[in-house]
């Protein structure tokens, strides 16, 4: 009789406990989701040209009468660049996230693995060589399906190493080099390209959401919310990975198919987020540790939904830090999430207690 | 059989290693693999779990290919825990088992309050419950081995396969996880396979034995049959020291090949302390004289220069008495480890009043000494005799000797 009231208890005080965490989880995620409007409206709202707040709801809601020129700022160049930001973010983070755990290890993410690498040289050939792949000169299609062309194929090639290789280290030296190779025939290509076009490709090989409009918008987003919806399905085999490969093919997981989705969603985030605002590194690297810290949990059932929210708003205000911190300069974006990005990385070395 | 391996080859790359493998077991019962390091005994675990593509044959579970079934229909019959260290950040020990429920769960992995329950129930059954909100990655290894355990148990298979799941565990935990392997097969008839290194568990532990060696398997059944001193010799390659399956231990190679200067009165279990502590000095002995059914007889065969025996149940035989009277009075040191003096025609005792007649020296590890007229030194521990100057002396003597030769 004791005993089973003891088990009883035991059991109460184990679904109070599961209760706060979910509880705990679902209010960071609301924060998250009033952070990412905040940072939508923030990024809207500030630039280096100042509008004021009554002009500013003036152009949004189109009433009343308003300076034509101000709307076309922020309808044509803070909306599509804002929407960018904050899905370009996501796309990384969840991309980081997803090689994070196959890989199971904790400083992967696209750059690293040279899969951005593998999109800008086939950027770079579109940009640079005049490749047009039938889309006119440099369309936003086209460059999109460069970038993929490039990102997909480092990612098979790293892949087809990893399962050669077992040790991470050698992962990533393999995706490090993969990334020189496909930086050096970049810079290959620049010493041969025409000024004018060259000029345009360094710019964009700085990395900024400066240059997205509403056409790239549109492919982000038809590309991003389908893939952030189907993840839905793929967070179970994700969390049977965070036990290592063999245990997750032990438990029923279908490894061939859950690779090829992984090479089809990590390639297409990083080729769409490349394409159009060219390589940004850190962001999905640190977004998936920051979102670990925040929620304090391994289940990606909160972390995959938390890191898209995390990498949106933290992106975005990235981009509004590096367009009005030392405006009218525009400093690239990579410079900024650098900052945020590589103390992270020295701090999750120092932290852990086995070498990577 | 309810598994069955039929003509199965293993190997890597499309190379077979191991070929024609033909093994069984019965439901409930444990199947136990047992070989050198690298003879491939992983490789066939592997293979029968479908981590390795097999190479030909076929494997069956209750009569069914294992090929014919797909991937969450082997995971719902089968599972497995694996040498590989795994180190999930951030996971408790309730999420690592929970991930056993994989093949029960729907499209989301929403665990219902029936999969709680058996996480529950594993985690009770290697006594992990109290583990449960700790973080994985922070426990020791003998309570991650046992998590993992409760991890496989939580996949609700019929065959467990578990590879060298006592490495890296202490004695306790590895009686206590063989304990549970052992009470899941009785109790809740679940198949287990599992490769060990300690020979003298897997004979306690499984029904069955496979022996591998040299990619080739050796020789296979029931471990009470398969199983003695010199297989385990050559399945080992062991050329020193010795394995004693009788007594389920080991034995270290002779250090000293020389004639022995001390006589050990053995008899009644204590002369084994004794024996291992001068073998250790790398002091050559003679004992004697022990009944054949004497546990000293089992460890002075692999360590005593010579041993003097007599079969069981009788009284001590002139001649052996004569024999054991020849080594003795050869030796310069004599240790009476204190055996049992009782009996009207104690042959044993009748030695060790001989010997106190003469002018040896005597260490005596007895509580109350024979009156005697000889030199006697009284020891307390064994430690203490060892560093006695008797026997240093004589050791220095014979490491000269030994490094001379």
């Amino acid at each position: 009789m004791l005993k089973e009231m003891k088990t009883d208890n035991f059991n109460d005080q184990m679904t109070t406990e599961l209760e706060k965490l979910n509880r705990r989880s679902v209010l960071l995620m609301g924060l998250l989701a009033v952070a990412v409007v905040l940072t939508f409206s923030f990024c809207v709202g500030f630039g280096s040209l100042k509008i004021g707040l009554d002009e500013l709801i003036k152009i949004i809601f189109r009433f009343g009468d308003y300076d034509p020129v101000l709307s076309e700022i922020v309808w044509d160049i803070r909306f599509p660049r804002t929407i960018g930001a904050l899905l370009g973010g996501a796309a990384l983070a969840v991309a980081g996230i997803m090689l994070q755990v196959f890989f199971r290890n904790p400083i992967v993410e696209p750059f690293v693995l040279g899969i951005s690498s593998g999109a800008v040289l086939c950027v770079a050939l579109v940009m640079l060589g005049g490749i047009s792949l039938g889309f006119g000169a440099v369309s936003p299609m086209g460059l999109f399906l460069a970038a993929l062309l490039g990102s997909s194929v480092v990612m098979i090639v790293v892949l087809m190493f990893a399962t050669r290789v077992k040790d991470v280290v050698s992962l990533l030296v393999i995706g490090l080099m993969m990334g020189y190779i496909c930086s050096a025939v970049t810079s290959v290509l620049q010493s041969f390209a025409e000024k004018e076009a060259l000029q345009g490709f360094v710019v964009w090989t700085l990395g900024s959401f400066s240059g997205f409009t509403w056409a790239s918008v549109r492919i982000i987003v038809a590309l991003c919310i389908p893939i952030f919806g189907s993840l839905v399905f793929l967070v179970k085999p994700l969390n049977a990975f965070s036990m290592g490969e063999e245990y997750a093919m032990s438990m029923g997981v279908n490894i061939k198919r859950f690779r090829i989705f992984l090479v089809a969603i990590t390639s297409i985030l990083a080729a769409v987020v490349t394409a159009f605002a060219g390589p940004v590194g850190f962001i999905g690297l640190a977004i998936p540790h920051l979102a670990r810290l925040l929620f304090k949990t391994a289940d990606n059932k909160i972390l995959v939904p938390g890191s898209i929210l995390m990498g949106g708003s933290v992106t975005a205000c990235c981009d509004l830090i590096s367009r009005t911190i030392l405006a009218p300069v525009e400093l690239p974006i990579s410079a900024v999430t650098a900052f945020i990005g590589a103390p992270i990385v020295i701090y999750l070395i120092m932290k852990r207690r086995t070498s990577l | 059989m309810y598994f069955k391996t039929d003509n199965l080859s293993v190997g890597y790359g499309g190379k077979a290693l191991i070929k024609n493998i033909n093994i069984g077991v019965e439901k409930g019962k444990i199947l136990c693999l047992l070989g050198p390091n690298g003879s491939g005994k992983s490789t066939i675990l592997r293979s029968i779990s479908k981590h390795l593509k097999k190479i030909a044959g076929t494997v069956f579970i209750a009569k069914e290919d294992m090929n014919s079934l797909n991937s969450v229909e082997v995971a719902k019959r089968l599972s497995v825990v694996l040498t590989e260290k795994v180190a999930p950040e951030l996971m408790t020990c309730e999420e690592v088992v929970a991930t056993g429920r994989y093949p029960y769960t729907n499209h989301f992995g929403k665990l219902t309050d029936d999969d709680h329950r058996i996480i529950e129930e594993s985690m009770e059954a290697v006594s992990v419950l109290d583990l449960m909100d700790q973080e994985f990655t922070h426990l020791s290894d003998g309570q991650k081995q046992r998590v993992l355990l409760a991890r496989a148990i939580c996949q609700q298979p019929e065959i467990i396969i578990l590879d060298e799941p006592t490495s890296y565990l202490d004695i306790r935990h590895k009686i206590e996880l063989l304990g549970i392997l052992r009470s899941m097969a009785v109790k809740q008839n679940v198949t287990v396979i599992l490769s060990l290194h300690e020979v003298d568990l897997a004979a306690k532990l499984a029904d069955t034995i496979i022996l591998v060696k040299d990619n080739t398997i050796f020789g296979s059944g029931c471990p009470e049959d398969v199983l003695n001193d010199g297989v385990i010799k050559t399945l080992y390659g062991i050329e020193a020291g010795s394995f004693n399956m009788l007594m389920g231990s080991v034995e270290l190679p002779r250090t000293c090949m020389s004639d022995s200067r001390v006589f050990v009165f053995g008899g009644d279990g204590y002369g084994t302390r004794c024996y291992r502590a001068l073998h250790k000095s790398g002091i050559s002995f003679c004992t004697g004289v022990l009944y054949h059914n004497d546990v000293d007889y089992q460890v002075a065969m692999s360590l005593a220069r010579q041993t003097i025996f007599e079969k069981s149940f009788r009284p001590i035989s002139d001649v052996i008495y004569e024999q054991a009277c020849k080594a003795m009075l050869k030796c310069e040191v004599i240790i009476d480890t204190g055996f049992d003096l009782d009996g009207e025609t104690n042959r044993n005792r009748q030695l060790l009043e001989l010997a106190y007649n003469t002018n040896k020296s005597i260490l005596s590890l007895r509580k109350q000494t024979l009156k005697s007229k000889a030199e006697v030194q009284q020891f307390e521990t064994i430690g203490a005799m060892i560093n006695s100057e008797k026997l240093k002396l004589d050791s220095d003597e014979m490491s000269s000797i030994s490094l001379c030769s």
